[in-house]
Order: structure tokens, then C-alpha cells, then sequence
């Protein structure tokens, strides 16, 4: 709280980021030691945490006042009017305090409490069980087993504890080839295919140079591709672009040869890397970012960030990796340069492309935790929870959760999820409010103590699955099949959505998604009232005949049962609001109206007109 | 046509009568084809018997749903009806509104306008033969006419060519009188000019122009480009060849999207017709639209207008009847627009695909508000296959008088009267409409504009998927549906037996 010198302002405007008519709303800020809160005149509020807050703006001073822009890491961009520069001043200072901790220990997570116990905590955090994963796989076996190598983090830091290898790879093969891979991140298994029994494998990139070689490291490649029984040649996909691995190679690093690696099949993806893809989303938000954007500079600035030539490139690596898989019965050996942002997204994505387990809500929570989490990606460098390099900072989860929306996009069936389960992680990724993201890898995070200090996210996510579940799912699928998504050009859309999740504005106002999720659940509703009424109506008919039987011996009369018609009117009742639900419009705030911005030549000369008439955003049909 | 027949509720309950010098009375509101009747229904009270001819004027108010017409006579009384309920209001202010409009039939053998079908609607105040002058100052005949009358506040949406202007600035006295005709006193209009200032000021060389400011003193002339002919047919040319190689890489799809223009066409279409629907409802002011000729940019702006504005076009039967009304008899010349398509290499100067630009921009705001159209994509699809080829005569010809002299009626079969058997409709219904009677506002950032894919990516890619999910959707709303017949009915019947226990019970 030290930072916080101003707690409240009061009549401070939010300007509406895409009106070209300075629309906006009047309200009160507050300042917490959590969030920044603005309540509107319409007492609608806006929360933000400090923590999504990327980067906080005070423009030259307006008649009108202190202009305060504020860009969140969930894509929220709020423009504040504060009418004196005192405050203005106060609030901004705060939020580069606040926005930016030094310490893990001053991270939300570890002050948010979710009244829970010490043991629904712990609960919690054993929800996801990466052993029984790796046993759902169908490993340890005949052909891999859990190795013991890392236990301690001796041999590779950022890896997990627990690894599985092929069983024919002793540990000076290990260690020998850790010593000969970027961050001691030697080759391990990432996913199993059971059917095909081909395998899925992780590493960095060799420290080979123009011209070193490593005796364990081609024996481990070599293991793996033995492990696999079907097909002895395995491929290596090297995910980055040649270029830059070519010029990793002056640096001591590099690719692997084929011709020092016994049946071996090279191959380069051409995944950009961390910077590229920063300046690409930044490229692509100034774009979008822009009032009264034309379709023209849309495109064009859609063309020149490159987001979504980036986003098919992911693709098309996962589809190389199932096809392996799939099609050639061959096990692949994925790297990149460290071997946690893009080895994580492709691996991850490729198994969910095959196993359609990890399509499901707890499957897809499993897949995060073991490519992900565990494997190292540097979440808190990658998402900047700390203030620390910028240059670190890099869209590479976000860009994974964007293959797998166009994924679901065009296979709606396919995903027991739905897009709002992947925009709360997304959120959840940056909020620091849960520990799971918190740190770089699984030793940092153990030092932390997370399990102890914070909570999971997954059961809370669990415990609103009804929010998350796609009603369109049809979980019939069988394990195995394979998506095999179309990745022509076309069919890559910008993903408004995400990077326009707050501007409802733009968002259709009525949408069939959650239409058809209030169904499903009235239906579930349905189905069990029609049981309650016909167990009901088998019960009085039953009681008639008693009736007319105890009539004729004892004469007597027995008053009616009087909590069965008031549970029956209950029940009519209950009816009627789920129904109404159904015809609300999304978006329902005055603050959407949207209509001024055809033409800006009304706006300001009749600005009660506006005011008028919200029935357009209030509307229900 | 009878007066009574423009009675669309004849009878409302609960209505509060207020008069000067008497207590309010509340009672049953009746109309008949001569008068309008108020009965509290009790003996020795009251009554108001008044006139259709003793009213001179009438004003409305709303109050949430409670509605007030305050009607004006002629004989200087002034009284006051509370009327429960906004429908019923309206109806009951537009039955007793003396209409300012009248039908014509100066076209009638196609000879003032060849491009008009032979009944149109204009203001009472203007006689056809002022009619017959207007013609000759509006481009192809194409006098003023009235495109759409919003119910709400009676203000309206007219059409016509371009008046003949030139570079003299020639003017006509019954022109402007027959568009300040429409003009509710002290109040300004609307032009909306589809064309830029340049193109429409170029247009004056060739005879054409635009309403002077000066001699148009009470319209605000709004100017916006929508493409025309080449331009759009270009477009679309473009769109499907990027749309038909699947080789692209990203960056030349994007590059070739963008190039293609047909997004910004439609943009601008949709923000055209936004503006047109935001000066009827929120101005509360009429607008006349058009263009050079008024038969292509002047329609689609006037019909995605009624779209925004008017609930009944979101309809199948209602989104027919705009077809035939702002396409088919308004002139758009189909033959001419739809004779050759995207893979043609021999150019005909008139072909542009305007009416395929009008369904994609119908098919943006459906998918903006998917439950507030009666009809699917489906619908959309199929008459655009039809614009371009059918075994119907519907989209035959360029004109009413072509279609006339081709005896169509008699030697074709309308595309409607098949469309609308039940088992072709089927196809066609939105099982997520649910009738909404509000203006709709779509947004029309590029953000929210996509491409059509029903349409321009039908034959590139599978949609099996998509279809598949679509079947489970109208499961689960057939389901939905079922449940609650299902429900009710074991309500009923668990009612009666309740009612039957009482019954036995009660000595």
C-alpha cells in the first residue's frame, strides 16, 4: 500500500477507445492495493489488476483534463480523463509501482485467498498428476522408463524431476549427451502414441558447431529411434528458421548432422523466434489499435505483422509432427534453440493434434502442465510478471492458444472447451493471482514453495466447467483420431476475440454460442423436471388408487400433501428466468452504442440524441 | 381500399381518456371505418364518439411501454388517450393518422419511367401530372419515390435518380416541392448522395448533378462513395482468383484480400446504409437517396436501411417482399448486372456484382445478430445462385415493363412460390430466430467485417465439419423444444390429477 498516495478520484471520464466522437463515460476511480476500479454512473464497474497491466501512459495535459492510457496484457486498452494533473500524477506513479514488483513474493498469488483450507489447497494442486499422465500414455514400458537422472536437478535445471527415456539409455548416455545440448536439455519423451507406439521427444540443440560431434548424444537418438518398433528412421525437426540455426553454429551451437546421426531425418520448420514475435503482436495491436481503421490498412497491417504467417508456421510444424506420426509411424525428436517456447508449442500442439484426450478441459490442463510448465517455458519471463528484460518478454503461449482456437474453429465438435476457457487462461497466464504460472521451471518454483503459498488454478477452472464446456462437443470421438486441419492460407482469421475481448463494440450482439450453451443446460433441466413430474404423477395415481382403497374400508379423508404443490409451483417458476436468459443480447451496456460512429457529423451537434435511446444495446429479442 | 382494412387493432383495454373539464375515464378503446370510440363500459357514463374526419392532427409520446396519442380536432378540441402497451399505441396512432401518401398511377404504361413499375407511392400533395415534370429533371425517369415508411415516427426513406442539373444548374420548382412534401414542418431532410462531391459534381458535364443547396433549403446533402459497375466487378474478379489459389502464402492472401477492395465495398455499402437507417430513427429526420441512375448503390443502401430498421424484412416472407419491392420493381437490372460473373474474360461494360455485395452485407448483420433473421445463410446463398441462373422467371429481365412485355407471369414459374413450399423452406428457416421488433446496429469495423466463406470459399474447402456442427445445433434446439412440450404436458396432467384429489377429498 506504500505506493498508493491517491485511493479515490472522482469524476473521471473513460473515453470509448474506438468512438471517433469522444464518447465516454463518467465515473469514479479507485486504487486498491490489487486492482484499479472504475464504477461508471451507471455503476458498472471495471476491474483491473495491476498485474495485467503492461504499460501506463500520461499523454499532454487537454482542456478536459490529464489523459491516462492504460494497456493491459489481456488486450484491455482504457483511456482515462483525470481532470487534475495532481492526481493524474499520483495515480500513474502508483501504477508503475504496482504494475511492476520486484519480488515474487509481492505477486497477488501470494496474497490471495480463496478461503480455502491447507488441505483443499493441497487438494488442489494434486488435481493434475503428470505420472498418471505419463501411465495414461501408456509409459513407463517394454521400450521407455522413468529415469532418475534429474531427480535431484543436477543434470538440467529447468527440466523436471521426472523424465522418460528410452530404457536402453544408461545415464552416462544422459549425462554425456546433456553436456552436449543447450541447457543441459538432452533429448526426453514428451508424448506416446500407443497405437502407432512411436514417440514424441523434446531437447535443445546440439552444441555442435561447425564440427563437434558426441558419441552419448547420437547413442540417445539413436535409443529413441529404437525404441520405437515399427519404424527405425526417426525425424528431427529443428523448429527454427535454417538461417538462424546456421548462424547458432558460429556461437558453438547449432543442428545435428545427419551424417553423424545413424537414421536420422533432419528437417527445419521455420518457427521465428521470441523477438520476431514480440514485434510482431506489438506490429499488430498498433494496427488494430487504430480509430476509424479502414478495411485496407486492416489487411495491409494484418499483411505486414506477420501474426498470422507466424501462427500457420506453429501449425504447420504440429500437422509435420502428427503426420510423422501418423502416417510414417516415425518417432520425432523436436528442438529449437532452448527448447521451451517453440519445442513447446509444437509438441504440444502435435499431441493434441493426436490425441484428442488433451482436447478435453482436463486433458488440455494435463497438456499445459507436463509441455509447459514442467518442461520449462519461462512463464514469468515470457509474460514479464516481474520487472525485469523486456526483450524477454514474448506472445509465445498466447500464439499456442491461438492454434488451438483456430483448431476449434474448424473443428467444432472436436473440443469439449470453448473459446472463453482459453481467454481465462490466457488471463490467468498474466494475472499472478494463482501460482502456476508463477517462476521459469519446476526448481525455481519448488524454492518458491507455490504449493504451499498460493493455490492452483485447475480446480477453480474445474469447478466453473459449466462456463467453459462447448455445447457442440461430441465426446463419441474415439482417443485416437486425428485432426488434420486445413492450413491454406484462407483459413487463418484474425482472432478478434482475443485481441478485442474488451472492445464490445465490435463483438456480434447476439451470440449463438451462448445460446446454445443455455439450451444445453435447460435441457439437462428439462430432462429432469419431466423425471420429477412423472415420478410425481405415478405417485398420485398410485395415491388414488390407495385413495379409493382406504375410502372404502376406513371412510376417512386425508388432506392433501401440501409441500408437493408448492415445489410445484416453485418448479414453474423456475422455468421462466433461464428462458429469459436465452433472449438477452450480449453487450447489453450503454457504453456499446455504437451507432455515432457511422457518422461523426451528428454526434456533435446532438449529443442528447445519443443519450436517448440505449433500447438498441438493451434490446432483447 | 377500405379504411378499415388499414385497422391493424381495432380494440384496446384499459385505455385512459383525458379531456378538459372532465375526469379522466378509463375504458375500452374501439375503431370503426368512421370513428373512435371510447366506452367505460358502465351504465350512464360517458362515451367518446369521434370522427376519423374530425382529426386534424395527432401527436405521440412514450413512457416506457405506456403510450400517449394526443389527438388534435378540428374543431379545436384537444384530448388525451394513455394507451397500455407501445404496439397497440402505434397501431391505433397510424389507423387514425391521416396518411400523407397516395399511389400512382402515372407509370402505368411504363411510358414516364421505363425503369418504375407501374404503381408507385408518393405524396398526396403532388399530382401526377407534377409527376410527369419531376420525371424529366431525374435521371431515366426516376422521380422521387417513397422506399420505406418508419412506423415508429413516420419519417421516411425516398429514392430516385439523379436530377438533371447539369452544368447550368437547371432546377425544378415540382421537384422540390414534391421532397419538401415530405418535409414535417420546420424540419430538415437528408440527401444522401451514394457518390463522392467529385464524381457527382463531374457528373453535372454530363447532364447529371446534385440538389443545390440553395435551391433545397431545407435538405442536408450527405455525400459517400459507393463503387459502381467495373470497379466492383473488377473486385470481385480479384476476390475469387485470391480466394481459388490455395498456394498463397500468407502474406500474398492477405496482400491479395486487401487488393481485391471487396471488404472496403462492403464497408462502405454497410456505413451508407447505417447512416441512411441512423437519420430515420435517431435524426427523426426522412432521407431521399441516389445515386447516378438510382437502380444500384440507391438500392442496396435503401434495402440494408429496412433491414437495420424494420423487423418484418428480417423475415423470410417480409426479406421476399423486400426483394421484389427494392430490386425487382425498384429497376435494379439484373439481366444487365448478373449476365456474366467472376471467370468471364469477355468484358461487358454492365455487369457488377451489385446484388451479390447487397447478400454479403445482409449475411454481415445476420451474423451480427444471428437469432433476429428468420432466415439461414442458406437463404442468402440460394438467391444469389439464382440472381446469376435459375430455371424461375423472377430474376428475368431488367425492368417491371421487360418482365411485362416477356409475359413472364405467364410463361415462367416464380422463384417464390416454389421457395416458399414447406419443404423448401425448411432449408432456409434460422431455428435460432426469435422476433425482435428493434433497430439493429451493426458495427462495421474491419475488426468485425469477415469474408463470406459460404460463399467465396464453398468449393475450396471442406466444410463437413461445419456442417456437421450446425446438424448438432438445430439437435439440440429441436431437443430443447420437445423437453418443453414434454414438460407442459405432464404439468397439465399432474394439474388434474391435483384437482381430481381435491375434488374426491372435499366432502
Amino acid at each position: 500500500m506504500e505506493h498508493i498516495r491517491t485511493t479515490k478520484v472522482e469524476q473521471v471520464k473513460l473515453l470509448d477507445r474506438f468512438s471517433t466522437s469522444n464518447k465516454s463515460l463518467t465515473g469514479t476511480l479507485y486504487l486498491t492495493a490489487t486492482h484499479l476500479l472504475f464504477i461508471d454512473s451507471h455503476q458498472k464497474e471495471t476491474w483491473i489488476l495491476h498485474h495485467h497491466i503492461a504499460s501506463v501512459e500520461k499523454l499532454a495535459l487537454t482542456t478536459s483534463g490529464c489523459p491516462l492510457v492504460i494497456q493491459c496484457k489481456n488486450f484491455r486498452i482504457v483511456h482515462f480523463i483525470v481532470p487534475r494533473e495532481r492526481d493524474c500524477h499520483d495515480i500513474y506513479n502508483s501504477l508503475l509501482q504496482l504494475s511492476k514488483q520486484a519480488k515474487y513474493e509481492d505477486l497477488y498469488a501470494f496474497s490471495y485467498n480463496p478461503k480455502q483450507n491447507d488441505s483443499e489447497r493441497l487438494q488442489g494442486w494434486q488435481l493434475i498428476d503428470l505420472a498418471e499422465e505419463y501411465k495414461r500414455m501408456g509409459v513407463p514400458n517394454s521400450h521407455w522408463e522413468l529415469s532418475d537422472a534429474n531427480r535431484e536437478y543436477k543434470i538440467c535445471e529447468t527440466y523436471p524431476r521426472e523424465l522418460y527415456v528410452p530404457w536402453t539409455a544408461s545415464k552416462p548416455i544422459i549425462v554425456g549427451s546433456s553436456k552436449f545440448r543447450s541447457k543441459g536439455r538432452f533429448p526426453v519423451l514428451s508424448y506416446y502414441h500407443q497405437d502407432k507406439k512411436a514417440a514424441i521427444c523434446r531437447c535443445s540443440q546440439p552444441l555442435s558447431g561447425f564440427s563437434a560431434r558426441c558419441m552419448e548424444d547420437e547413442h540417445l537418438l539413436q535409443a529413441i529411434s529404437k525404441a520405437n518398433p515399427v519404424n527405425r528412421y526417426m525425424y528431427v525437426v529443428d523448429t527454427r528458421p535454417k538461417l538462424n540455426a546456421m548462424a547458432n553454429r558460429a556461437a558453438g551451437k547449432g543442428y545435428e548432422n545427419e551424417d553423424n546421426y545413424s537414421s536420422i531425418r533432419f528437417q527445419f520448420v521455420g518457427i521465428e523466434n521470441i523477438h520476431v514475435m514480440r514485434s510482431s503482436l506489438q506490429k499488430l495491436l498498433e494496427v488494430n489499435g487504430t480509430k476509424g481503421l479502414s478495411v485496407s490498412d486492416f489487411y495491409s497491417g494484418l499483411e505486414s505483422s506477420g501474426w498470422l504467417r507466424h501462427i500457420k508456421a506453429i501449425m504447420d510444424a504440429a500437422i509435420f509432427l502428427a503426420k510423422a506420426i501418423m502416417v510414417e509411424n516415425a518417432s520425432v525428436l523436436v528442438h529449437c534453440s532452448d527448447g521451451w517456447d517453440r519445442t513447446s508449442q509444437v509438441c504440444s500442439l502435435g499431441s493434441l493434434l493426436l490425441d484428442s484426450y488433451y482436447r478435453t478441459i482436463k486433458g488440455f490442463m494435463v497438456l499445459i502442465e507436463k509441455d509447459w510448465i514442467s518442461f520449462g517455458h519461462k512463464f514469468s519471463e515470457r509474460c514479464g510478471h516481474l520487472d525485469g528484460d523486456p526483450k524477454e518478454v514474448s506472445p509465445v503461449f498466447t500464439q499456442f492458444l491461438e492454434c488451438v482456437w483456430h483448431l476449434t474453429e474448424q473443428f467444432p465438435q472436436a473440443f469439449e472447451f470453448n473459446e472463453a476457457f482459453l481467454l481465462q487462461i490466457h488471463e490467468h497466464i498474466h494475472s499472478c493471482q494463482f501460482g502456476n504460472f508463477l517462476g521459469n521451471c519446476q526448481k525455481e518454483r519448488e524454492e518458491l514453495k507455490l504449493k504451499e503459498k498460493t493455490y492452483s488454478l485447475w480446480p477453480f477452472l474445474l469447478e466453473d466447467q459449466k462456463k467453459y464446456l462447448n455445447p457442440l462437443y461430441s465426446s463419441k470421438s474415439h482417443r485416437f483420431i486425428v485432426l488434420e486441419p486445413n492450413t491454406v492460407s484462407f483459413n487463418f482469421k484474425f482472432w478478434r476475440n482475443m485481441y478485442h475481448q474488451f472492445d464490445r463494440t465490435l463483438h456480434p450482439r447476439q451470440s449463438v454460442f451462448n445460446i446454445i450453451m443455455n439450451m444445453n443446460e435447460q435441457n439437462k433441466q428439462l430432462e429432469k423436471d419431466i423425471k420429477d413430474l412423472e415420478s410425481k404423477i405415478k405417485q398420485h395415481k398410485n395415491k388414488q388408487t390407495d385413495d379409493i382403497l382406504t375410502k372404502e374400508l376406513l371412510h376417512s379423508v386425508h388432506p392433501e400433501s401440501p409441500t408437493l404443490k408448492t415445489s410445484l409451483c416453485f418448479k414453474e417458476q423456475t422455468l421462466l428466468p433461464v428462458n429469459d436468459s436465452l433472449r438477452t443480447i450480449e453487450g447489453s451496456s450503454p457504453a456499446d452504442n455504437r451507432y455515432s460512429e457511422y457518422a461523426e457529423e451528428f454526434s456533435k451537434s446532438e449529443p442528447a440524441v445519443v443519450s436517448l435511446e440505449y433500447g438498441v444495446a438493451r434490446m432483447t429479442c | 381500399m377500405e379504411f378499415a382494412e388499414l385497422i391493424k387493432t381495432p380494440r384496446v383495454d384499459n385505455v385512459v381518456l383525458h379531456r378538459p373539464f372532465y375526469p379522466a375515464v378509463e375504458g375500452t378503446l374501439c375503431l370503426t371505418g368512421h370513428h373512435l370510440i371510447l366506452s367505460s363500459r358502465q351504465d350512464n357514463t360517458e362515451e367518446l364518439w369521434l370522427l376519423h374526419s374530425n382529426i386534424d392532427a395527432i401527436d405521440k409520446r412514450f413512457v416506457g411501454s405506456l403510450g400517449t396519442i394526443i389527438i388534435k380536432c378540428k374543431d379545436f378540441r384537444i384530448i388525451q388517450l394513455d394507451i397500455p402497451g407501445m404496439e397497440e399505441c402505434l397501431n391505433i396512432a397510424s389507423s387514425i393518422e391521416t396518411s400523407e401518401w397516395r399511389l400512382s398511377y402515372v407509370n402505368k404504361e411504363f411510358a414516364v419511367c421505363p425503369s418504375y413499375p407501374p404503381i408507385v407511392i408518393v405524396p398526396k400533395s403532388i399530382d401526377d401530372e407534377a409527376l410527369r415534370k419531376v420525371a424529366t429533371f431525374r435521371h431515366g425517369g426516376r422521380f422521387p419515390v417513397l422506399s420505406y415508411y418508419h412506423q415508429k415516427n413516420g419519417m421516411v426513406i425516398m429514392r430516385s435518380g439523379q436530377p438533371l442539373t447539369g452544368t447550368n444548374g437547371r432546377r425544378c420548382k415540382e421537384d422540390e416541392k414534391l421532397i419538401n412534401a415530405t418535409l414535417r414542418v420546420g424540419k430538415r431532410g437528408y440527401v444522401i448522395d451514394t457518390r463522392s462531391l467529385n464524381v457527382a459534381q463531374q457528373a453535372r458535364a454530363k447532364g447529371g448533378g446534385f440538389e443545390q443547396e440553395a435551391h433545397y433549403p431545407q435538405w442536408r446533402r450527405i455525400h459517400k462513395s459507393i463503387e459502381r459497375y467495373h470497379i466492383l466487378q473488377e473486385s470481385l474478379i480479384k476476390l475469387v482468383e485470391a480466394c481459388n489459389d490455395q498456394t498463397h502464402n500468407m502474406d500474398r492472401w492477405l496482400s491479395k484480400l486487401e487488393a481485391s477492395n471487396w471488404l472496403t465495398h462492403i464497408k462502405e455499402i454497410l456505413t451508407t446504409a447505417c447512416l441512411a437507417a441512423q437519420c430515420i430513427d435517431r435524426e427523426g429526420a426522412s432521407v431521399l437517396i441516389h445515386g447516378t441512375e438510382g437502380t444500384d448503390s440507391t438500392l442496396q443502401v435503401t434495402s440494408l436501411a429496412q433491414i437495420i430498421l424494420e423487423p418484418r424484412s428480417r423475415t423470410i416472407r417480409g426479406f421476399e417482399a423486400l426483394i421484389e419491392r427494392e430490386w425487382l420493381q425498384a429497376g435494379h437490372p439484373f439481366q444487365q448486372r448478373c449476365a456474366q460473373s467472376a471467370y468471364c474474360n469477355t468484358k461487358q461494360k454492365w455487369e457488377a456484382p451489385v446484388f451479390l455485395l447487397f447478400l454479403d452485407c445482409v449475411w454481415q448483420i445476420l451474423r451480427q445478430f444471428p437469432c433476429s433473421f428468420e432466415f439461414n445463410e442458406n437463404f442468402l446463398i440460394m438467391l444469389f445462385e439464382h440472381a446469376y441462373a435459375s430455371q424461375f422467371g423472377t430474376f428475368l429481365g431488367n425492368s417491371e415493363s421487360e418482365r411485362c412485355k416477356l409475359k413472364l407471369q405467364q410463361k415462367t414459374m416464380s422463384l417464390w412460390s416454389w421457395v416458399n413450399q414447406p419443404s423448401e423452406l425448411s432449408k432456409y428457416t434460422n431455428p435460432l430466430f426469435e422476433a425482435n421488433n428493434l433497430v439493429i446496429w451493426p458495427s462495421v469495423a474491419p475488426q468485425s467485417l469477415p469474408l463470406w466463406e459460404g460463399i467465396f470459399l464453398r468449393w475450396n474447402r471442406s466444410s463437413k465439419y461445419l456442417d456437421e456442427a450446425y446438424e448438432e445445433m438445430v439437435n439440440i434446439i429441436e431437443y430443447n423444444k420437445e423437453l418443453q412440450a414434454k414438460v407442459n404436458i405432464l404439468r397439465r396432467q399432474l394439474a388434474e390429477l391435483e384437482t381430481e384429489d381435491g375434488m374426491q377429498e372435499s366432502p
